[in-house]
């Protein structure tokens, strides 16, 4: 049996309400609300970035999956928020964990959904027996312009998965992606914020690719949308997941827990897999969980996931998703966040 | 550039990676040669609990170059659970909720930068509890 031993998710404490950001651009706060289904963002503090935020995650996932961190093989963290330009954000997450030095690290890019593609390798090598565990992240600060409609949702979190064939507590089942050239939305190199296509990110793009991941996803597995007790796809806002997730023939229960966008913003990479880790932490064994992420560019990594008995023993083990999302809030206002996520141009 | 000093520092930085006395305990944080108890320069490595409380603390209302866009943050020496002392700051806080005895984790964050092309700089901050 090969998938999940053990999860970890971070949220930053800090929030900002959609109606401080409309404020600010003379925007519609109620329209804004409704429309897209948003309420308020989590934000990065000044002192946090993807790597501090992969690094909380994945202590998590090492507390639940009570492992010799120097067995890990490979860590890969997904993300469009990278520190560094060139110097893998691994090389520090392993240090900071004791994992290593003998281990494969790699920085993982592919707009929203390079988190999937993180935990898609880690399970691909454990299941090719490379290796015993391997760590897949999916983690963002992201970007969105001053006065664009990505400034509603870009948000800050992740989620850190282990793999591994032993005590699972997630089993993987099936995979599937699907990929095209899709011009949807992008940055290119030196640009401090993303570009997009307005309406295009959407049916060409995001419906396209998950539509067809997860329908192929239920055509390989031969599974139907009843079979599963969760669903959980990219949140872009509210609106979309529940949208692709209806045409795919998912409920609204099915996709209510998972469905954390609302109240957390568009955590990029760390999207899917943050949604996925509010799930573990109620889903019941023999609970089977359906997830897609998409990725601008464009792209979407479909998963079928069947919990087991071990997931009662690990998950009280580290913090739950749901708690950090609804404790602890400190809230900015718009002054505050253009501070904090460096809007402001200030002298060296 | 502080590069070379940041990376020796990484163990006690990152991993909070300290010395126990083999012979009276004392946990030594940063590490030390010779044990300031009883003299012995026979140390263990030792991994400092993650949690504990502010012993005390100050508000810094004007920071250093560096740190002056933060203000106002609070320094702490905190005792963690198995005894050892260190200073730090503590995050993600409205300054006047931090109190003496308030229990407290210890955090991976960011410390500073070298300037705007220069290295990041992690290492551990605390948070209220």
């Amino acid at each position: 049996m090969y998938g999940i031993v053990g999860y970890g998710s971070y949220l930053p404490r800090y929030r900002i309400k959609v109606e401080d950001i409309a404020k600010q651009w003379g925007a519609d706060a109620n329209a804004l609300k409704r429309g897209l289904l948003l309420y308020e963002k989590t934000v990065p503090g000044l002192d946090e970035d993807t790597i501090t935020i992969s690094v909380e995650a994945a202590r998590s996932a090492l507390q639940r999956a009570k492992i010799d961190p120097q067995k890990i093989g490979a860590v890969y963290i997904g993300s469009e928020s990278h520190p560094y330009a060139v110097k893998p954000s691994g090389t520090i997450l392993i240090d900071a964990l004791g994992i290593g030095p003998h281990v494969h690290v790699a920085s993982y890019e592919f707009a929203c959904k390079a988190g999937s593609e993180a935990m898609y390798v880690a399970y691909s090598l454990v299941k090719a027996g490379e290796m015993d565990y391997a760590l897949g992240i999916g983690a963002d600060t992201s970007q969105g312009a001053p006065g664009d409609a990505l400034e509603y949702s870009a948000s800050a979190g992740g989620a850190a998965f282990i793999m591994g064939k032993e005590k699972v507590v997630a089993e993987i089942l099936f995979t599937h992606s699907y990929t095209s050239d899709t011009p949807d939305f992008w940055r290119r190199e030196h640009e401090f914020y993303p570009r997009h296509a307005g309406r295009f990110t959407g049916e060409p793009a995001y419906f396209k690719h998950i539509y067809n991941s997860g329908k192929s996803l239920l055509e390989k597995s031969g599974m139907i949308p009843s079979d599963f007790q969760f669903a959980v796809f990219h949140m872009p806002n509210g609106k979309f997941p529940q949208e692709v997730g209806k045409k795919l023939g998912f409920t609204k229960e099915q996709m209510e827990v998972g469905w954390i966008v609302p109240w957390m913003g568009n955590t990029y990479s760390g999207s899917s897999p943050t949604g996925l880790a509010a799930i573990l932490d109620v889903a019941k064994p023999g609970d089977k969980i359906f997830m897609v992420s998409f990725g601008s560019g464009a792209g979407s990594d479909g998963f079928i996931f069947q919990v087991t008995d071990e997931i009662e023993k690990v998950r009280n083990l580290a913090p739950k998703l749901r708690d950090m999302l609804d404790n602890d809030k400190i809230y900015l206002d718009y002054g505050q966040y253009a501070k904090f996520r460096k809007k402001i141009i200030l002298n060296e | 550039m502080i590069s070379p000093r940041y990376h020796r520092d990484i163990p006690q930085r990152y991993r909070l990676e300290g010395g126990k006395c083999t012979k009276c305990s004392y946990i030594a944080f940063p590490p030390r040669l010779v044990c300031p108890k009883c003299k012995s320069k026979s140390f263990e490595p030792y991994h400092l609990s993650r949690e504990g409380k502010i012993l005390t603390f100050t508000i810094i209302k004007v920071g250093p170059d560096k740190f002056s866009k933060e203000t106002p943050y609070v320094v702490a020496i905190i005792e963690l659970n198995d005894g050892a002392r260190l200073t730090t700051q503590v995050a993600d806080c409205d300054v006047e909720r931090v109190a003496l005895g308030a229990k407290v984790k210890l955090v991976f964050r960011k410390i500073q930068d070298e300037g705007k092309s220069g290295l990041h700089c992690y290492g551990y901050k605390a948070i209220l509890l």
